[in-house]
């Protein structure tokens, strides 16, 4: 059974290899993804002189991360269908959990290390990490929850990826607004605080901010336990759905 | 075990469409098996049922004894195939593609190694394995998918239309490598619509039209199954007026193709006789006199128009 598994993990991490050199390595991916979330950021900041470089600094992590992760990872499968490859990938012996964690790594990978660009950007700054390996576990994990978001967001059954983007848009852009990335939670009217809690973004913005020595408004192992718990639903219903979905791209 | 495919009942329908209906056939080990059908007679449907892709709405299917929906995985690691409408990647390299199938099948580096490089020599893509896909011609990418499915040394072959649409020599290296694989003792499911393809191939043949198998037999044996009329081709050493000949005793019909008669009639020796005396009577000399057998293509039209 472990040598099952074991197999199968290997094969994950072909479909990551297929997906990184295929997918991710493009010039205008890598570009596209520091520079949505940064255009992001900079209208807001010329909008809002009052906030500290802490605050800022970790809304872009924040914002980066969601857009990172989520770029690409939506439009893999539309893609492949499209190109007439989804068919032959169907035909090797891999399971559904198999590929979906292979496009999950790929995507874990790719929003883990543009994230890195703003925290570095902060560290050039002047930002101060005070809590690095909270920073780095929360970046780890929401990489993995954002990536199964994309995976999700890739189920409908359409073989135009310009469908898929459209509705990742109309999914990540209001995250982006009610997750306290613009607006502190502290400041958020009840309904407000009590519609960021349905965002995964709200969770990781708080980890950012704590661990950049901003205090935060949840208590840090529920931020771990909700990005966690978002992460095994998105991935569950990623695989129920794509099962269901799948056959009918072909 | 005598079968590497056991299809039992089998039925897939699409909203009100009955895509396949109660399909059943075997495959011998080590055979080459035919399926001919017209567009949208249910062999993609079938194909793609058998390699696990699409579940069936029925029925069963034992691919290598194990059962496709229930060991899906299993029997995968043993399968080569080739889908109708597949490509290769086409920002990965020739040998990158081979390398990734071989990674995905779960084959040891070394042995992906060796068989990669074999294919393809094989397939004649060695002096352009580290190109990009994209740059190749159909007909290479077509032998490429081909030495993608061969990479896991697969026991049994899926070949959906592996010659659709390529030129000529791509057709032929495709075709000897099938021969090749069949010395081997592997066994291929080959859907086409080239007849003669299936002819010159197959060893048995399965026939499906509107979701349903209309005949599987060897090809020799399909074309005893239709009652046809008996068929002459005969040429003469001079002209010959063709409404005068069509008026002969036994003659049902005639057609003239190039310098050849082409006669059919219900008793062939009373022809020849009518057909000497005919040509001794005008004093030309018979050149040519040949007895034709339904074609393949003459037992599909008519079990096609019978469904």
């Amino acid at each position: 059974m472990a040598n099952i598994y074991f197999g199968q993990l290997k094969r994950s991490l072909a479909i990551m290899r297929k997906d990184i050199l295929i997918y991710y390595l493009k010039g205008p991916v890598i570009i596209f993804g520091i520079l949505i979330p940064l255009f992001l950021f900079l209208a807001f900041l010329t909008g809002s002189k009052n906030l500290s470089t802490d605050f800022l600094i970790s809304g872009l992590i924040a914002m980066t991360m969601l857009f990172t992760a989520t770029s690409v990872s939506p439009v893999i499968t539309p893609w492949e269908s499209q190109m007439n490859t989804l068919e032959r990938l169907m035909t090797y012996p891999i399971s559904i959990y198999t590929l979906i964690l292979g496009d999950i790594m790929a995507s874990v990978l790719f929003g883990a290390l543009i994230t890195l660009v703003p925290v570095i950007i902060g560290l050039i700054i002047g930002v101060n990490i005070i809590h690095p390996i909270i920073l780095i576990i929360g970046i780890i994990l929401a990489s993995l929850c954002f990536s199964a978001l994309g995976l999700l967001m890739a189920t409908p059954p359409t073989n135009a990826p310009s469908n898929v983007m459209m509705i990742s848009s109309l999914i990540k852009f209001p995250l982006v607004f009610i997750s306290g990335i613009f607006i502190p939670l502290e400041s958020m009217p009840f309904w407000g605080k009590a519609i960021a809690s349905f965002s995964p973004l709200t969770y990781f913005t708080d980890l950012t901010r704590y661990s950049l020595g901003n205090g935060s408004y949840y208590p840090i192992l529920l931020d771990f336990a909700v990005i966690i718990l978002f992460t095994v639903i998105f991935f569950a219903l990623a695989v129920k759905i794509h099962k269901k979905t799948l056959p009918m791209r072909i | 075990m005598e079968y590497v495919v056991e299809v039992q009942n089998l039925n897939k329908g699409y909203k009100e469409i009955k895509a396949v209906d109660g399909v059943d056939f075997k495959v011998k080990k080590g055979e080459i098996f035919g399926f001919l059908g017209p567009n949208g007679a249910g062999k993609t449907t079938t194909v793609r049922m058998l390699t696990g892709i699409i579940k069936p709405d029925s029925g069963k299917a034992y691919i290598l004894g194990y059962d496709i929906q229930k060991e899906p995985l299993k029997a995968k690691e043993h399968l080569g195939v080739v889908p109708e409408t597949s490509n290769a990647y086409v920002d990965l390299s020739a040998w990158q593609n081979l390398i990734l199938t071989s990674d995905l099948y779960g084959v040891p580096k070394k042995d992906a190694v060796k068989r990669a490089n074999d294919l393809l020599k094989e397939f004649d893509l060695y002096g352009r394995k580290d190109d990009k896909v994209k740059g190749f011609s159909k007909g290479m990418k077509q032998r490429l998918i081909l030495a993608m499915a061969l990479i896991n040394d697969p026991q049994l072959l899926f070949l959906d239309e592996p010659t659709s649409g390529l030129d000529v020599q791509s057709s032929i290296l495709i075709r000897q490598m099938l021969i090749k694989l069949h010395e081997k003792g592997k066994t291929i499911l080959l859907t086409t619509h080239n007849l003669e393809e299936a002819n010159k191939l197959c060893e048995r043949i399965a026939i499906i039209n509107k979701g349903k198998i209309a005949a599987i037999d060897t090809p020799e044996n399909l074309k005893k199954m239709i009652k046809k009329l008996n068929t002459i081709e005969v040429t003469f050493d001079g002209p010959v007026n063709i409404q005068e000949l069509s008026q002969l005793p036994e003659i049902q019909d005639i057609s003239k193709k190039g310098d050849k008669y082409s006669l059919n009639t219900e008793n062939i020796n009373n022809l020849i006789l009518t057909l000497t005396e005919y040509s001794k009577s005008k004093n030309i000399k018979i050149n040519s006199l040949n007895t034709l057998d339904p074609s393949l293509e003459e037992v599909f039209i008519e079990l096609i128009e019978r469904g």
